[in-house]
């Protein structure tokens, strides 16, 4: 039986681990790599970096920066950030990744997935979504998507948008909530668990986390795969041991490192 | 020196490091005398089992992988523990290389136990965790020696024959369960 995933999310800006609320206000947290090997060594069952600013800025990954984390840790990582075409995700593979991450630029050309599937796999394309609380009729589960960290409204609907990337070729999705996070109030539970019930891949929960307790809890209400962590553990107020604890306390099949 | 076997059947580059972090030396290639003079052979893969089959055959690697199979220490990731056994059902039915007895099967489509299985599994007996990214699954065989579950499935996680071992898994993706791993081999072999 596979276990339910715990992924620390890395924000890279300017070669630095960042992290924000709400896509604003960074603070420098540290050192990529390093960070990479210590989440690694404490049991982390991937990790995810995601190049913020080389979409806002045009400029592309920093193969660099990945061939040495994958240097450095033996654990899956996923890249994404300012990935446009093929020759972008070759070179990201080639450099060590085992998945990629598209969002924005894949609700602007979703052939993008479907590209990048048939090339790498789909186990290698990985759908970030940004969806958010709304009240526009073109999106009957509630939530829209939104692109370029926020700054987009898509009308295009949560739900609809991943079952479609899922057709394409998405091998799992990252289901974001812009009003979660941040906040560090817990997951957003309703569309993190409408999407995992409607596509047959696995579904990665993101934003809110702020406690261990947290986990246990978008695992059992929403049946999803996997859940990202980020500022609770980037501060030092919380390990991922202390997460995976109390994933195992409440029943939840972990990978047990301690 | 290790031989990885490159067919163009997906990424080496982790496999490579994995095998750079336990300090030893490695040459990728796809030339079969290379491949033929190397003490050791890795053999992985990534992506559809009939195109893996059909870059064998072009690059002239057929013969020389299965005779290292069978006579070297070698050691089968993923698609290239699959391509050992006598045939998979993807891509409507394909015959490989047919040194472990047993077929290749994918997993039933599920909600609830989903296609492709990625993440980390349980191995048995060993007990360890290792990170598995599969559609497919080879059966229980005599040289099973490390099995596995998804939903009612259960699979050949490891398959050992004479010098050969094989895993469905990644070790060069399993933190230290998968170091360790790697290097139990070379340490048998």
């Amino acid at each position: 039986m596979l276990t339910r995933r715990v992924i620390p999310c890395l924000d890279v800006r300017g070669g630095r681990v960042t992290k924000g609320v709400k896509f604003k206000n960074n603070i420098d947290l540290g050192d990529p790599v390093e960070m990479a090997a210590k989440y690694s060594d404490e049991g982390a069952d991937e990790l995810v970096f995601y190049d913020i600013t080389a979409s806002a800025e045009h400029r592309p990954i920093d193969i660099g920066m990945v061939s040495s984390v994958a240097k450095a840790i033996r654990i899956p990582f996923a890249v994404g950030g300012g990935i446009s075409s093929l020759e972008d995700m070759e070179r990201v593979i080639l450099a060590g990744a085992e998945k990629i991450s598209v969002n924005s630029l894949a609700v602007k050309n979703p052939s993008l997935i479907a590209e990048g599937a048939k090339v790498f796999g789909r186990q290698c394309i990985v759908l970030g979504m940004d969806p958010v609380k709304s009240t526009n009729p073109a999106c009957p589960s509630g939530y829209e998507i939104t692109t370029r960290g926020f700054r987009e409204w898509t009308g295009l609907d949560a739900v609809e948008w991943a079952k479609k990337a899922a057709d394409l070729g998405a091998g799992e999705i990252v289901v974001n909530s812009v009003d979660a996070d941040g906040t560090r109030e817990g997951f957003e539970h309703i569309i993190t668990g409408l999407i995992a019930r409607s596509v047959g891949v696995p579904v990665v929960a993101s934003g809110g986390a702020g406690k261990p307790r947290h986990f246990p809890e978008v695992f059992s209400a929403t049946g999803c795969d996997a859940a990202i962590v980020a500022g609770m553990i980037h501060s030092g107020e919380y390990t991922i041991s202390q997460i995976k604890k109390a994933m195992s306390e409440e029943g939840i099949p972990t990978r047990e490192i301690w | 020196m290790i031989a990885i076997v490159d067919y163009k059947a997906g990424n080496l580059t982790s496999v490579k490091y994995a095998f750079e972090a336990l300090g030893e030396e490695t040459l990728v290639t796809g030339n079969p005398e290379e491949i033929a003079q190397a003490s050791k052979v890795v053999f992985p893969g990534v992506g559809a089992a009939k195109s893996a089959m059909e870059n064998l055959r072009n690059l002239d690697l057929l013969e020389i992988v299965k005779s290292a199979a069978l006579e070297k220490p070698f050691l089968g990731i993923c698609l290239g523990m699959q391509i050992l056994f006598e045939a998979t059902e993807e891509d409507g039915g394909v015959e490989t290389l047919g040194i472990i007895p047993g077929r290749v099967r994918r997993f039933p489509d599920s909600k609830e136990h989903k296609v492709p299985s990625i993440g980390w599994n349980r191995v048995e007996p060993m007990g360890e965790y290792f990170y598995f990214v599969h559609s497919y699954w080879g059966e229980i065989t005599p040289y099973t020696i490390g099995r596995s579950t998804h939903g009612d499935v259960e699979f050949t996680s490891c398959v050992k024959r004479g010098k050969m071992l094989a895993c469905q898994f990644h070790p060069e993706k399993s933190g230290r369960a998968g170091l360790e791993f790697l290097k139990s081999w070379l340490e048998i072999c």
